[in-house]
């Protein structure tokens, strides 16, 4: 028989009973409609999370020192015995082939005054590399030279810190007072908003780190340091290169490693875990309302083929093959499944679509949630009514003549 | 003679029934030539059913042979068998078995649709001449609902014919019918053996067997009688003989 000739004596019979049809195709059209919707929020959730820390700077590397152990327990990271200093900030510049910028981070804490105005605001010791790793770009005047200013009192301010310090007025060539410690500002940073974490990225100070060891800590470690790989797709190769170069300027033998060297990438990752796992739970239980939607079908399909025992055995009898049968009730459940896949996937989308709008939540459909529920649905169709299918196809054509 | 288009050599039925074993069938043989008109007779458990089941390939016997139209059916698997069916036979049934809410025209067409050699246009003209044949032409689009008994157990007979059979098997085609209707499909019947089609008919009614050109009685899985027709009743002098059908006298009045 052709798939034609299925389709049709297929549609015929469902048809047949209007109102049965729609509540098989009903619980399909949830399942599907709620599976396309919960994806829907959790991916939008997870690229919403990925675009923050991209924009906090696109292939940034960031590298601590490891936390020891001490008797089998890990102790806090402030506790490691290895450090980080210039030298390997040097040593990666000028070493490693797969970053093209490096920077430490080393802070103070303190009062920034101008004035009658003070903020609370820390003060971030960089190198110029610093804003390319993390996307920062000069609104006015200039970065300070990592030669040139090595230890000069200078900064470069974040908007947040030109509005509070310097309201109507051009804060180029002021001069804050940071613990007592005079810094002249010599450039202002563009706008780059909130990051993800709530942290006011445009609430910053930036001075020359070694400024921040000499003037401010008098210490010479260094908490962190931040590099970006020379492109998408070299984050592995640089974190490793990072760690390699790392480990021969301590001739490292110990098969723990002395820092965690962490991609953006591996942060995406750590942070978009949890959401995945939340958006996992939800998919799960979306799924779980396809499961009985499916066997909804099968429910249907199994009195359909009890009701029709005549039906198939009159079929049989004039030259119907044991798989002719199955492929009409197989191409029934099937068609079932398909519709309620279509109007679902319909629904889910209006559905995501009124989330987004109205309740302005990060909503994302993916093609491929689209397509993986239709296949599903496909696959809900064939496995249901499968079994129901298979019953009718060996019914003795006698006995089901004889079925009253 | 030409040989049978159906020979049925020493053929045996068993039926396991729990512990008991049911002979249905004992060892019964006889031919079919084309062109004849047997009807098979029996009370019921006298094997008339099993036969019926076995010449229509849709049950196969304990032992011997049965062969339709130069095929060995007892050795073909049940998908062989679906094509015997198919291809060579036609089923006429006491509860006409019409699908509902399906056309006349579409009930026609149905054993058509298991033979994908033949294409939509097709299997729709055979469809329409097979009607013709036994008078529905006006009727093709009507639901089986909309028509009485005799007409829903043409429209099976033209299914029975769709597929230009080599044999159509009725099982008590008029079961379901009154005398006057009964002839009127037994007509058909002789009409169509007339112009050359093979008609076995199985039914417990002895007038109905007047109108064929042979009988077999079978008693309890055996051939008891097989006995040629020397007198053929003529179906439609019988139905004219018939007394006209009772009427009231208000219909008359309407009338």
């Amino acid at each position: 028989m052709s798939p034609f000739t299925l389709i049709k004596i297929a549609f015929r019979a469902l048809l047949r009973n209007r109102m049965r049809t729609f509540l098989s195709v009903l619980g399909i059209v949830i399942g599907v409609a709620a599976v396309i919707t919960m994806v829907a929020m959790g991916e939008g959730s997870k690229q919403s999370i990925k675009a923050k820390i991209t924009a906090m700077g696109t292939n940034a590397i960031t590298i601590m020192p490891n936390s020891s152990f001490r008797g089998g327990v890990q102790l806090d990271a402030s506790s490691s015995t290895v450090t980080l200093e210039e030298a390997d900030v040097i040593a990666l510049r000028e070493k490693a082939q797969y970053i093209n910028g490096v920077s430490p981070m080393v802070t103070a804490n303190g009062q920034a005054i101008v004035g009658n105005k003070n903020e609370a605001v820390s003060l971030s010791g960089i190198s110029s590399d610093y804003l390319k790793i993390r996307n920062y770009e000069i609104d006015q005047g200039v970065m300070f030279d990592d030669s040139a200013d090595r230890m000069a009192k200078v900064c470069v301010i974040g908007q947040t810190v030109v509005s509070t310090l310097f309201p109507n007025t051009d804060p180029i060539g002021k001069t804050i007072r940071y613990k007592n410690i005079p810094l002249k500002v010599i450039g202002t940073l563009k706008a780059k908003g909130s990051s993800d974490f709530g942290q006011d990225q445009d609430e910053v100070i930036f001075t020359p780190y070694q400024t921040v060891m000499k003037r401010f800590n008098a210490t010479t470690d260094i908490r962190t340091i931040y590099a970006n790989s020379i492109g998408e797709g070299y984050a592995s190769l640089a974190s490793e290169e990072i760690m390699s170069i790392l480990k021969e300027r301590r001739s490292w033998k110990e098969a723990r490693d002395p820092f965690r060297v962490r991609t953006q990438e591996e942060m995406i990752e750590m942070i978009t875990s949890t959401s995945d796992l939340l958006s996992l739970v939800l998919t799960a239980i979306a799924g779980i309302s396809l499961l009985v939607g499916g066997i909804g079908i099968m429910n249907i399909m199994y009195v359909s083929v009890t009701e029709r025992t005549r039906e198939i055995g009159l079929r049989m009898a004039i030259g119907a093959r044991g798989r002719d049968i199955l492929l009409q009730f197989l191409f029934e459940s099937v068609m079932i499944s398909l519709l309620g896949g279509l109007v679902g996937i319909l629904l889910g989308v209006l559905a995501t679509t009124g989330v987004k709008l109205f309740l302005n939540w990060p909503m994302s459909i993916t093609a491929s949630s689209v397509i993986v529920s239709f296949g599903v649905c496909f696959a809900t169709g064939v496995f249901f009514g499968w079994y129901p299918a298979r019953k009718a196809s060996r019914l003795d054509p006698i006995e089901a003549l004889r079925f009253e | 003679m030409n040989d049978p288009i159906l020979s049925i050599q020493h053929l045996r039925r068993d039926f396991k029934m729990g512990d008991e074993t049911v002979h249905a069938l004992r060892g019964v043989s006889f031919d079919v030539h084309s062109g004849e008109f047997l009807t098979i007779m029996g009370t019921s458990g006298s094997g008339k059913s099993t036969m019926l089941n076995i010449l229509g390939c849709m049950d196969k016997p304990t032992s011997g042979e049965y062969i339709l139209d130069g095929n060995h059916i007892e050795k073909l698997k049940s998908d062989a068998l679906a094509h015997i069916r198919s291809r060579k036979l036609g089923f006429v049934f006491q509860s006409y078995n019409l699908l509902a809410r399906t056309t006349a025209i579409e009930n026609v067409e149905l054993p058509l649709l298991y033979n994908s050699k033949i294409s939509a246009s097709e299997r729709h003209d055979r469809a329409v001449e097979a009607l013709k044949r036994v008078g529905l032409e006006s009727r093709m689009n009507h639901l089986p609902n909309q028509l009485s008994g005799g007409q829903q157990q043409r429209v099976a007979i033209a299914r029975a014919l769709v597929n230009d059979p080599v044999i159509i098997l009725a099982d008590e085609a008029t079961g379901n019918l009154d005398t006057r209707t009964s002839y009127e499909i037994m007509e058909i019947f002789q009409e169509l053996n007339s112009r050359g089609k093979t008609i076995v008919f199985v039914t417990h009614e002895p007038d109905i067997a007047t109108f064929s050109s042979r009988t077999i009685v079978l008693r309890d899985g055996q051939i008891k009688r097989d006995t040629p027709n020397g007198n053929i009743q003529n179906a439609h002098e019988a139905f004219m003989a018939l007394p006209p059908p009772e009427t009231f006298d208000d219909e008359e009045e309407s009338a």
